[in-house]
């Protein structure tokens, strides 16, 4: 039970003075990934069914090893953003939504670094 | 997780039928929430068949009929009736509206007639907006300034400054617009909702307002503001014609540009 005033309760803790930086980074991302994403659909019918050492090739370009780096950086970012968003929308258990905001973040960087890294490995020739 | 599906005390049964229009060849049933806190019992649908010829033309005037003539246990709030009060706000066939507002005609076949969603009720159609009015006392409706007000004269605004509020001084509160949406649904504790961001941006774009800075700082919250995400059910429910979401959106263009 608690006797706090209604307003008490809405007051809470004040505002975080944060969101901001999400809201326009979520924007942002979205914009830049409908070109990166419309590059990367055609390059995905460029490169389909060629072998091996011809898609190496194609992605040890400098434009096309860029272009995909940054279609990566934005794809990982948006989506973390995004389902941090509907986590935070819907799990109403705090222990349970800190759980899952660490867990997608930590699951888009793992991805999002083995795609950079494999990027990098085929561009730099190592 | 959010909840979906109403916890089994609240589950709607079937209720009581009135029938109230033998011989009556315009008739029309209303099928009305009921639920008496006292009970103990679940909410129910009771069904009231009325002669539309002995009742005047708007939904109100229905429920008002029902409680002089049929039933006078039906518990409703109502003042105005004429659009201006906001305390006949309910959910009619699906859609957060003002009853007196509503025409019957605009309903085919039966009217289902529940409180505003996801509220906890108090009885039948009386929602409890205890916390809805202390998110709105929260947002300071009031005028802040610095400058101290003239002692012996109003505080002038320009033709098109006061242009600005058009749109958002004419909101009446009464919350259809807050309880039809699913943000405000799952995390009414900390996001304040449209009607209460619109009041906020009421203040916000009032020229002689001193304190936009920190209204705009108290808004700055992943919950209190960010929660929108422009799903514009609040601009569909509006009886009074406004755009909540427009409001919000100003809102988060105004956080922007003191960042950018």
């Amino acid at each position: 039970m608690s006797l706090q005033s209604p307003i008490g309760r809405v007051r809470g803790l004040g505002s975080a003075k944060e969101g901001v930086h999400h809201w326009w980074s979520q924007r942002v991302t979205a914009l830049v990934l409908i070109p990166l994403s419309l590059w990367f659909i055609y390059s995905l019918v460029v490169v389909t069914g060629a072998d091996y050492a011809t898609v190496v090739d194609w992605l040890a370009n400098p434009l096309n090893a860029v272009l995909m780096l940054l279609f990566i950086i934005s794809l990982y970012y948006h989506a973390a953003l995004g389902l941090q968003v509907v986590i935070e929308d819907y799990i109403d258990s705090e222990w349970q939504k800190i759980a899952c905001l660490i867990l997608v973040k930590f699951l888009a960087l793992l991805a999002g670094i083995s795609a950079a890294i494999a990027v990098l490995k085929v561009y730099l020739g190592l | 997780m959010a909840e979906f599906t109403l916890p089994k005390n609240s589950k709607v049964k079937p209720g009581k039928t009135f029938e109230n229009a033998e011989g009556a060849t315009n008739k029309k049933t209303f099928r009305v929430y009921r639920w008496e806190p006292d009970s103990g019992e679940n909410p129910r649908l009771d069904s009231y068949e009325i002669n539309l010829d002995n009742c005047g033309p708007m939904v109100l005037d229905a429920i008002i009929y029902i409680k002089n003539e049929i039933d006078s246990t039906l518990t409703f709030r109502r003042s105005c009736r004429e659009g201006i009060c906001g305390s006949c706000a309910m959910n009619i066939g699906g859609t957060n509206t003002l009853a007196c507002t509503t025409a019957i005609s605009e309903y085919k076949g039966d009217v289902a007639i529940y409180p505003l969603p996801h509220m906890p009720v108090i009885k039948d159609l009386v929602p409890d907006l205890t916390h809805f009015y202390a998110q709105y006392a929260s947002i300071k409706p009031w005028m802040q300034t610095q400058t101290a007000p003239p002692p012996d004269a109003e505080t002038l605004q320009s033709k098109e400054e006061r242009a600005e509020l058009d749109g958002l001084y004419e909101c009446i509160l009464c919350a259809c617009c807050s309880t039809s949406c699913p943000s405000y649904w799952w995390n009414s504790d900390r996001y304040l909702g449209p009607a209460i961001l619109l009041q906020a941006y009421r203040w916000i774009a009032d020229s002689r307002d001193e304190f936009t800075g920190e209204r705009l700082d108290d808004l700055e919250d992943p919950f209190r503001l960010y929660r929108c995400h422009t799903i514009m059910n609040c601009t569909n429910a509006c009886p009074k014609g406004l755009n909540p979401a427009k409001a919000i959106a100003e809102i988060k263009k105004l956080m922007l540009s003191r960042t950018l």
